[in-house]
């Protein structure tokens, strides 16, 4: 075995080239059958870090034997990177390691936290936009991005509640991450929904003010309706069922401004048959072509 | 600003995810200003349910053994004392078991725990190193005079659990969906977690196999092995243990132990 002397020396340089607007699905184990009988298609998968940062057993195979066929996007959840803390190094070296085994075709983390302390509490936190958290997120990515020696594409909230204390929009606190640390941004439009409903602002100004040239990814999903104290209209980013038409129609908007990305379906609770899930995906894929044949070279760039 | 004032956001928001009565943190606001209440809440829901949902993937047996109102009221009380320190919720709930043994609720089934204990090996062997298991050629290949000098090494999936009561049976029985029969607790039984390729097995030990295994497994001579399940049962039958312990996957590789 090599020994390793800093963090970055393992992983190899080489990663797969851009994917182009092709539409993935959520890797889940139930469907790997099903999958594989089918043998190769257009599409990619994603799967969650964290499910394969075991040492080995059937998680390992079934990801082996998807990334044989297709190319693979690798989500991480719990990094933490909008906490306040350093990043667990013992997390980060776990992390590195499954892009060195599988070199991802994309690599994506959450604008989020979930350890404090030594507590980690699974979910995907929110923080207030300030100067100093916007410092502290930027040392996070500069770290991460040197530890895999790629970029990464940071993914926006879905948050229900805000901070007093933020003195900036999130659409520049995103902006200033991306031009700060380099990193590409992976925009979850069902999010953009979700956070609209509940803060009562525009998602269409939201998605006019977000920084889609360095967009690299699209996630949808299903969210799921609720009511806070008020009786006013909650939506919970619940990933449990097919996407909103209104995400659709988001969806659509962003292909025809930013050209095809990249796109996911999300779906992680209550988890439908494959083609279920396949058919959501061919939709994406609908889009994403029309949006290939239509869209002016000009366009592409604007934002 | 400061760093300090940095921290405490996070400081202030993670207080109140665990206890239901505190207010939602000063700093954090619903729709134009308003109090957070319920959509703090949100968050609270979010880390308690997800780590019961955590703790029901990993002990699947001990959900269907007491329902799941029982489970979750006992999972809920445990998260409260023991949250994740690790990302990793694979890792999750390692101290589980001994909870469910000091849980008050929980007293009418003592068998619970044990229960609980394989299904966690359980998770483990399916996550461990894979590993290449000890084939039965190379134990016939030793010479017969130098058996008692044999070291075993153990098969990173491999391990033991033992307990007073009938766990195995009981594991068996619910990690399935079948109706289960009426099962007499009291015997005791021994398991032997193994994953050799890819599935996870559990087997129930003969009397004496769990001290054999377990002495194999923490590097003693098999000699030493065989005098030590001997002492515990006296029919123990030292021919079909090794042979079970290798079917199963349970070593990787055989040395001489005064050969270092």
């Amino acid at each position: 075995m090599a020994t390793k002397t800093n963090a970055s020396t393992a992983v190899p340089l080489r990663f797969p080239a851009p994917i182009g607007g092709v539409a993935g699905t959520s890797f889940k184990p139930e469907h790997l059958a099903a999958i594989l009988e089918a043998g190769r298609q257009r599409g990619f998968f994603e799967v969650h870090a964290e499910n394969y940062m075991g040492a080995g057993g059937p998680p390992h195979r079934a990801l082996e034997a998807i990334r044989r066929d297709h190319p693979l996007s690798l989500h991480g959840v719990c990094m933490s990177i909008g906490g306040p803390q350093p990043l667990d190094k013992a997390h980060l070296a776990r992390f590195r390691s499954l892009v060195a085994r599988y070199q991802p075709a994309l690599v994506s983390e959450h604008l989020a936290w979930s350890t404090h302390e030594t507590s980690f509490f699974n979910d995907l936190l929110p923080l207030p936009y300030t100067e100093a958290t916007l410092r502290c997120v930027c040392d996070h990515i500069d770290e991460v991005q040197e530890a895999i020696r790629r970029p990464i594409l940071l993914e926006n909230p879905s948050t229900y509640v805000a901070f007093r204390g933020s003195t900036m929009s999130e659409t520049d606190f995103i902006r200033g991450v991306a031009q700060r640390t380099g990193c590409g941004l992976l925009l979850d439009v069902n999010n953009v929904f979700v956070s609209a409903a509940n803060h009562g602002f525009s998602a269409l100004d939201y998605l006019a003010d977000f920084p889609l040239s360095h967009v690299a990814e699209i996630h949808l999903a299903g969210h799921a309706e609720q009511a806070d104290d008020d009786g006013a209209l909650l939506l919970i980013d619940s990933h449990d069922g097919p996407v909103a038409d209104a995400v659709w129609t988001l969806f659509e908007i962003v292909i025809g401004r930013r050209g095809p990305v990249p796109t996911l379906i999300e779906w992680d609770s209550k988890i439908p048959d494959w083609p279920v899930l396949q058919a959501e995906a061919a939709a994406a894929q609908v889009i994403l072509d029309r949006g290939a044949s239509s869209t002016l070279p000009a366009d592409r760039h604007a934002a | 600003m400061p760093l300090e004032q940095n921290q405490a956001f996070a400081t202030a928001f993670a207080r109140g995810l665990l206890d239901p009565t505190r207010p939602a943190p000063p700093d954090v606001t619903g729709r134009d200003g308003r109090s957070a209440g319920r959509r703090y809440d949100v968050y609270r829901n979010n880390v308690t349910v997800s780590l019961i949902e955590a703790l029901a993937a990993i002990y699947p047996a001990v959900q269907r053994i007491t329902g799941p109102d029982f489970f979750r009221a006992m999972a809920r009380c445990h998260i409260r004392k023991s949250l994740p320190t690790s990302p990793l919720l694979f890792d999750y709930g390692r101290d589980f078991p001994a909870f469910i043994e000091s849980y008050e609720h929980a007293r009418e089934l003592p068998w619970l725990a044990d229960v609980a204990r394989i299904e966690r090996g359980w998770l483990d062997a399916y996550h461990a190193r894979d590993a290449a298991p000890l084939s039965p050629a190379q134990l016939a290949a030793v010479a017969p005079d130098r058996l008692a000098d044999l070291v075993f090494m153990p098969h990173p999936a491999a391990g033991i659990v033992r307990s007073h009561f009938s766990a195995v049976t009981i594991f068996a029985a619910n990690r399935d969906t079948a109706p289960v029969e009426r099962i007499d607790g009291s015997t005791p039984e021994d398991a032997l977690i193994t994953r050799a390729e890819f599935d996870v097995t559990v087997r129930h030990l003969p009397p004496g196999g769990a001290i054999f295994a377990a002495s194999l497994m923490s590097g003693r001579p098999l000699g030493e092995a065989a005098a030590s399940a001997l002492d515990a049962a006296p029919d123990f039958d030292l021919a079909s243990n090794i042979a079970g312990l290798i079917e199963a996957g349970a070593f990787t590789s055989i040395a001489f132990g005064d050969a270092g």
